[in-house]
């Protein structure tokens, strides 16, 4: 895809402006990194408020009397118990229970909100069509903008009073700068934080008043992905695909307590025997005992130099200080705290497999 | 007198009788951003010019770092074992990467003089 055919952000005139480094993302140029650099920016948004554009992902309106038993068909979570306001992280599932895209999905009263990501977003339209008889509108002219970090919500309260009360993963309608704007108490970094969706041609006034707050600084991509790294969230396409299961993504916990007994979603039966049978592999972290970064694609060998899984997502957390990443392993011989080796550049490097996240994440559940 | 040559990969090599110090270019490490791990993979080995010799990750990506000159790599900046930061704030001092005893001066002549390096900057800014 030539530079020309890529589609512009909403605000992609505010990201040149404050020099930003573009680059294609998902058929969009995007900004990877701002003047502050990767590691700044990346601080900046665990001690401060980072400012990311997602107006690249997909929002989406459902919108009929049956929805959410429409939607349950496709997705493994509890949609029918979600009310007002209330929001969920869910997947959408093949009929072997491979994840086909992962989504958020907010019951906005008289409709539901759904986010998708941007590389799936026309693909996910089309399998909702096929699949759903309600409407379905995707929100072009909405631009997404997330403010994330410890100060996000004294920085957004003044502009949106009201959005302190907002506890993690709900919602609700509130007005910047006379614009309409749906806002959510979610994010992608690990720490407490807001998505705001808009008019597009607001988005750009909205950026420059957040942006007005000396605490707040322009995320880039770069950040976007260290921070989502070291709070142990996915990337669909790296670390879950068509592939991998909710149970060996370690994403069981997005298949709600009545659907496991009901059913009715793809991949049932197959998802059903994982989680009372068990997985031959799961995502797990890996931190290497060194200070080089294993990326994405190392492969992983225990002690007697056996073949025991790949890194899905590799590279260096900032917080943490230290390189960190994800992979498949073999649950079969390798457990948290177990020792294996990454092979990197040639070398086997020692490593030992954790839990996740990297860090304690900071939202607001109360 | 030491002299200075530089790479089209943006490497710059400073000549001192027959070693040369080489590190990344103020542009390079400025296109790379954070580094947060160097390490020279040819630590002790006799290597040709343009062979990969070192490798330097930002938090972005790794990327390789080539021999300008072909010699014998006789030492590497211990420095940057624990401080690789140190090649994003002084690259062209502290930062220096790897010593190499060269074999073949005549490759030099191959380098840019510091005007012609800048000069290649420009072209592909």
């Amino acid at each position: 895809m030539t530079e020309a055919e890529l589609k512009l952000s909403p605000i992609n005139d505010l990201h040149l402006k404050y020099g930003a480094r573009m680059v294609p993302f998902s058929g969009y140029s995007m900004p990877l990194q701002y003047k502050l650099g990767v590691k700044q920016e990346h601080i900046h948004t665990r001690t401060k408020a980072g400012l990311f554009d997602v107006s690249h992902m997909g929002q989406i309106c459902l919108k009929g009397d049956e929805v959410k038993d429409e939607l349950e068909n496709l997705v493994p979570s509890d949609i029918k118990s979600l009310s007002e306001g209330e929001m969920r992280y869910t997947l959408f599932l093949n009929k072997k229970g491979g994840i086909l895209d992962d989504l958020i999905v907010t019951d906005a009263g008289n409709h539901l909100f759904v986010v998708v990501n941007a590389a799936c977003r026309h693909k996910d339209i089309k399998f909702l069509r096929d699949n759903l008889r309600c409407d379905i509108e995707e929100l072009e002219d909405r631009a997404l903008l997330a403010l994330q970090g410890p100060v996000s919500e004294t920085v957004l309260e003044m502009l949106a009073p009201g959005v302190a009360d907002l506890k993690f993963m709900s919602s609700g309608e509130f007005s910047i700068c006379g614009a309409e704007c749906f806002i959510t108490r979610s994010g992608y970094t690990g720490e407490d934080g807001f998505e705001i969706s808009m008019p597009s041609m607001m988005a750009e006034e909205i950026a420059e008043t957040i942006l007005r707050d000396e605490d707040t600084e322009l995320i880039g991509l770069g950040a976007r992905d260290s921070l989502r790294l070291e709070a142990g969230l996915c990337l669909y396409g790296q670390d879950i695909n068509e592939m991998t299961t909710p149970v060996e993504a370690n994403l069981g916990w997005t298949i709600g307590k009545r659907r496991r007994q009901e059913g009715g979603f793809p991949g049932f039966e197959n998802i059903i025997r994982q989680l009372k049978d068990g997985v031959s592999t799961r995502r797990y972290g890996v931190r290497p005992d060194g200070r080089a970064p294993a990326r994405a694609g190392t492969e992983i060998f225990d002690l007697e130099e056996n073949k025991v899984g790949d890194i899905s997502s590799g590279g260096f957390g900032p917080t943490v200080g230290a390189p960190i990443a994800m992979a498949y392993i073999d649950t079969s011989s390798i457990e948290t705290g177990s020792k294996v080796s990454v092979l990197v550049r040639d070398n086997l490097l020692p490593a030992t497999i954790t839990n996740l996240p990297f860090i304690s994440p900071n939202y607001k559940r109360t | 007198m030491a002299t200075t040559y530089y790479s089209e990969e943006h490497e710059w090599i400073t000549i001192e009788g027959n070693t040369g110090t080489v590190g990344i270019t103020d542009f390079a490490q400025e296109q790379l951003g954070d580094i947060v791990f160097a390490e020279v993979t040819k630590a002790n080995e006799e290597v040709t010019k343009d062979e990969e010799v070192a490798v330097v990750e930002s938090v972005k990506a790794a990327s390789d770092i080539f021999s300008p000159v072909s010699g014998i790599i006789s030492e590497v900046n211990v420095l940057l074992e624990d401080a690789p930061e140190t090649i994003n704030s002084d690259p062209l001092e502290n930062g220096w990467i790897f010593k190499i005893t060269i074999t073949n001066p005549n490759e030099l002549d191959d380098l840019m003089d510091l005007e012609s390096y800048n000069k290649f900057v420009e072209s592909i800014k």
